[in-house]
């Protein structure tokens, strides 16, 4: 049952052989505390949420096409962008990248043999996958689902405004997914702080290993308020306190400022494991080490750090908090995310760019992302914030922001760790032509609404009339909407195609330059065969480029002439390029 | 250990900050309680780690120069498959339904989870160190 594991020498290849023993079929996938397979397990399951969530979102599209119309009831429409959006952050975007990208590639890339915690890891799982399926029940209770938005505002969310079983089954969900990302949180420090290689130094973690430390810390000092805040609703829907109502002397704002306490760091436990999805790519598809190495790390600690003190910029509205403090925050985060800007094309520059298509999405999410960032630099002035707050302005920008991030840098993640997670390459004409679709399609459907936003169009309206203007608009956002459906449509095709005519994948098709790289594709149980020394921050590039090792950082400016790091041999079957 | 223990200290140090100007300049309290509860988040285990940091000479994985047969030998138990997460979960998920749909029924989560809870611990003594 319990298994301990050493740390493999180098020549104990094989050491490892006799490990895949255990149970098989649907036991393997319920009772394995491996964190590949928990990582497979969130990566599909949130997969899933995302498709459930894509397909609320074009019925919402569908409904906004056309003028009073009709294909759902106006409750089923508040129903149906609350569940959009709660699926999307809490199920998707987050469980995506720290449940699911952080599990498999993290314990790789720091050369541990399994997550600190395996078993609090599998809980982690287990509590996530409950809630998720506790969340979508709510459509089958009578009343439905869930329908004051994904923030929950007080007094709409009390027990007289929003009755029934839905609602409690979302506080619910929500406690149990809070506590799920709690765990990952703890298991994931653990293992950065613990279970690092042997001369594998904080400042030669992979940029992706950083960002998944500093969301984890996000993490822990979020959601424990997050759960907080829901034990108190719960209090007021059904033991009779009054937190949150005026009528008992209490304060409907202090709900947004607990949430948001919670929430906008949660926007960047959403944004940062991509930001090093991407930082992982660009260097390795421009054949370059990453420009500004410690200056990444700088501006992902920074934005970590300033992402606790800009919660109420989201509540300019409400009248009641510090606007200049608040707003000055929020422009303060513009300048560390540039720093960030700067490093991704200082990596790309003069560096022999290969199109395949992970760097594809990577340099799909920096327009995006740059886009949805300068408009919520506009968004950080509260005068323009209170013109445009209730609008698709806000709409436009958040997606922007989110879909960036989460879509086209955790697509990217996909195509670039797909063949080490499965051993399988996808295809990459079908992979090129999900991109474009992708690409063109997240413009024509976004675009048009930040221009409804300025037109005045509010958001959450289930219908407006033709004589507002706004058909046209909403007719070609929806005609996005299609495409980007299609989009993944193609996607889930080159799962299909790569799972029924495999192509066999080697231990490094990318030329990777981090520790996961260093393996078979699919890793062994416990992971490694054989470890590279690790002397810089890409140990495995150093292994198979002698000639051209890293300059580490750490010594720029003693010695240049550093003795070739790559005395052990090849690893797995890197050089094949 | 040093960087870790510098890393926690960052945010103890920025959150009490932030929570000094937000006390002196805003008119609400919340925020002041959570920045200052988010600072502790960073003073304790930073505080842990740099006292550690002081005392005990630099792991393999601080060392630059650190080779791996100086890591080598047992790092850790990592156990290969087990149902108790499962269970723990199934009952944690009956307890929260059981808020929805009746108190009373937790009583069946709350039995899985305390099984859960016993099978791990009878499972960790009989596999070793953990």
């Amino acid at each position: 049952m319990t298994l301990i594991a050493g740390r493999p020498a180098i020549a104990e290849a094989g050491a490892h052989a006799e490990a895949e023993h255990g149970p098989s079929g649907l036991l393997k996938w319920i009772t394995s505390t491996d964190h590949k397979v928990i990582g497979k397990s969130y990566l599909i399951t949130s997969f899933l949420f995302f498709c459930a969530a894509g397909l609320m979102a074009v019925i919402i599209r569908t409904q906004l096409a056309s003028p009073d119309a009709t294909v759902v009831s106006q409750h089923a429409y508040n129903e149906l962008f609350t569940m959009h959006g709660s699926l999307m952050l809490y199920l998707f975007a987050g469980p995506f990248a720290f449940g699911g990208l952080a599990n498999y590639i993290v314990p790789l890339q720091v050369g541990a043999p399994d997550m600190a915690f395996p078993r609090l890891n599998a809980l982690s799982y287990w509590l996530y996958l409950s809630g998720g399926l506790i969340m979508i029940g709510g459509f089958l209770t009578v009343g439905g689902a869930a329908d004051f938005g994904w923030v929950a505002y007080a007094p709409l969310s009390n027990a007289v405004n929003s009755p029934g079983a839905g609602p409690d089954m979302w506080i619910v969900a929500l406690a149990l997914t809070g506590f799920s990302a709690i765990f990952t949180g703890v298991n994931l420090v653990t293992t950065i702080f613990y279970l690092r290689a042997p001369g594998l130094t904080m400042f030669r973690l992979p940029i992706f290993t950083w960002n998944m430390l500093v969301t984890a810390l996000l993490i822990l000092i979020a959601f424990p308020v997050l759960t907080a805040a829901l034990v108190m609703l719960w209090a007021d829907r059904h033991l009779g306190t009054h937190i949150f109502e005026v009528s008992g002397g209490g304060v409907p704002v202090l709900w947004q400022n607990l949430f948001w306490f919670f929430g906008h760091p949660e926007v960047y436990i959403l944004a940062l494991p991509y930001f090093g999805v991407v930082t992982e790519i660009i260097p390795v598809f421009s054949r370059k080490p990453i420009f500004g190495y410690r200056g990444m790390i700088f501006a992902t600690i920074s934005i970590g750090a300033l992402s606790t003190s800009v919660w109420a910029h989201h509540m300019f509205t409400t009248g009641v908090v510090l606007l200049p403090f608040f707003s000055l925050m929020s422009y303060l985060i513009a300048v560390p995310t540039g720093i960030k800007f700067f490093n991704w094309i200082g990596t790309m520059w003069r560096g022999s760019v290969r199109y395949d298509t992970p760097m594809l999405f990577s340099t799909g999410f920096l327009i995006v992302f740059l886009l949805g960032g300068v408009t919520g630099i506009f968004l950080a002035s509260p005068p323009i914030d209170f013109a445009t707050h209730d609008t698709y302005f806000v709409v436009a920008h958040f997606h922007e922001v989110l879909f960036g991030s989460a879509v086209f840098a955790g697509f990217a993640g996909i195509y670039y760790w797909y063949p080490k997670i499965t051993g399988r390459m996808l295809n990459e004409k079908l992979g090129k032509t999900s991109f474009w679709l992708m690409f063109i399609g997240f413009w024509v459907t976004f675009m048009p609404q930040y221009l409804l936003g300025l037109h005045g169009m509010p958001r959450r309206i289930a219908e407006y009339s033709a004589s507002t203007g706004w058909t046209t608009l909403n007719r070609i956002s929806t005609g996005g909407a299609y495409m980007l459906f299609l989009s993944v449509a193609v996607m889930l095709v080159n799962f299909w195609v790569a799972w029924r005519k495999p192509v066999p994948a080697v231990g490094n098709p990318w030329d990777g330059h981090t520790l996961e790289w260093a393996t078979t594709s699919p890793p062994p149980s416990h992971n490694f065969y054989a470890l590279p020394p690790v002397r810089s921050e890409r140990p495995v590039w150093d292994l198979n480029h002698p000639n051209h090792p890293t300059i580490s950082h750490e010594d720029h400016k003693s010695s240049p002439e550093k003795e070739p790091a790559g005395a052990v041999g090849k690893v797995a079957d890197g050089e094949q390029r | 250990m040093k960087v870790e223990g510098k890393l926690l200290l960052v945010i103890a140090v920025f959150c009490a900050g932030i929570a000094a100007i937000y006390w002196f300049t805003g008119y609400e309290d919340g925020g002041t309680v959570m920045l200052i509860g988010t600072s502790l988040l960073g003073l304790l285990p930073a505080s842990y780690y740099l006292w550690w940091a002081k005392r005990m000479k630099p792991r393999p994985e601080d060392d630059p120069n650190g080779s791996l047969e100086q890591g080598s030998g047992v790092i850790g138990a990592f156990p290969h498959s087990s149902i108790w997460p499962f269970v723990f979960g199934l009952g944690a998920a009956m307890v929260g339904l059981a808020l929805v749909f009746g108190v009373w029924t937790a009583i069946f989560g709350i039995v899985l989870a305390i099984t859960a809870v016993l099978g791990i611990i009878s499972e960790s003594r009989r596999g070793g160190s953990i």
